[in-house]
C-alpha cells in the first residue's frame, strides 16, 4: 500500500519560483496595474467619507457645519484630492475595459467598441450633471 | 462546490460596485471633497441636504453605492495583498478581514441610510 506513491502528473505543482515582494516595481505596466488595484482603497475611503456626511446631516445643522469644517481641513482636503485622482483613474480604466468585457449586439451585429466606450462616458456626464443639479439646486 | 457558487457572486458584486463607483463617485467627491471645502461653490444648506438624503431614491442609490463599493474594494484589495505582496499563505485571513470589513461597513451604511436618517 505504501508503495503507491508514484505520481508523475503533478510535478509541475512542486516547482514554486520565488517572486520578489516588489515585483510590481520592475515595469511601468506592472506599477500601473497595482495602482489601478489600489484605487479600490480610495473607493472604500469615499464610502466612509460619504457615511460621515450622512451621519452629520442626520444629527442636525450643527453637526453638518462641523462636517463642512472637517472637510476644509488641509489634511482632509489633501486626502480627498488624492482620492479624486485615484477615483478618476478607476473610472477611466473601468470604462476602457468595458467594451472588452461586454459584447453588445444589435440586430445580430456587434456594437463597435468605440460606441460602447462613448456611451459609458455619456452616462458618466449625465449622472454627474444630475448629481450636481440635485445637490446644488 | 462552495467555491463555484461563491466566486461568481464575488465577481458580480465587484463589477456592479466598480460600475457604480466609476459613474457616481467622481462627481460627488468633486462637490463635497474639493469644490465646497475650497469655497468654489456655496455649501447647500442643511435643510436641503436633509431633504435630498431622505428621498427614498437617494437612500437606495447611496446604499447600493456604499454596499457594492465596499464589496468592490474587498475583491480588489484581497488580490492586491495576496498577489502584490505574495501573501498567498495567508489568503484565508485576508479574505476573512476584507469581506468581514465589507459586511460590517454595509451594515453601518444600511443603519445610517435606512434607520437613523
Amino acid at each position: 500500500m505504501s508503495e503507491q506513491v508514484e505520481h508523475v502528473d503533478f510535478y509541475a505543482r512542486w516547482y514554486k519560483p520565488r517572486i520578489s515582494r516588489l515585483w510590481w516595481l520592475r515595469r511601468r505596466s506592472y506599477l500601473v496595474f497595482v495602482l489601478r488595484e489600489l484605487s479600490s482603497v480610495f473607493v472604500a475611503w469615499f464610502v466612509v467619507f460619504l457615511l460621515l456626511l450622512v451621519r452629520a446631516v442626520s444629527q442636525g445643522d450643527r453637526e453638518y457645519q462641523r462636517f463642512l469644517d472637517l472637510s476644509a481641513n488641509p489634511w482632509m482636503l489633501a486626502l480627498n484630492v488624492i482620492t479624486l485622482f485615484f477615483v478618476v483613474f478607476h473610472t477611466v480604466t473601468w470604462f476602457d475595459a468595458a467594451p472588452r468585457a461586454m459584447v453588445v449586439r444589435l440586430r445580430g451585429r456587434r456594437v463597435p467598441a468605440r460606441i460602447v466606450l462613448l456611451l459609458h462616458y455619456a452616462a458618466w456626464v449625465l449622472l454627474t450633471g444630475i448629481t450636481a443639479w440635485i445637490i446644488l439646486d | 462546490m462552495a467555491k463555484t457558487v461563491v466566486e461568481p457572486i464575488r465577481w458580480l458584486l465587484f463589477s456592479a460596485g466598480g460600475m457604480l463607483a466609476a459613474l457616481l463617485i467622481p462627481g460627488l467627491l468633486v462637490l463635497f471633497g474639493v469644490a465646497i471645502p475650497l469655497g468654489w461653490l456655496d455649501a447647500p444648506d442643511h435643510g436641503h441636504v436633509l431633504a435630498v438624503l431622505r428621498n427614498p431614491i437617494t437612500r437606495l442609490v447611496l446604499l447600493a453605492l456604499c454596499v457594492l463599493g465596499l464589496f468592490h474594494w474587498a475583491q480588489r484589495f484581497r488580490y492586491t495583498l495576496i498577489d502584490g505582496l505574495q501573501l498567498k499563505r495567508h489568503s484565508d485571513i485576508i479574505n476573512f478581514l476584507c469581506y468581514g470589513l465589507a459586511i460590517a461597513g454595509s451594515l453601518v451604511a444600511a443603519d445610517l441610510l435606512l434607520r437613523t436618517l
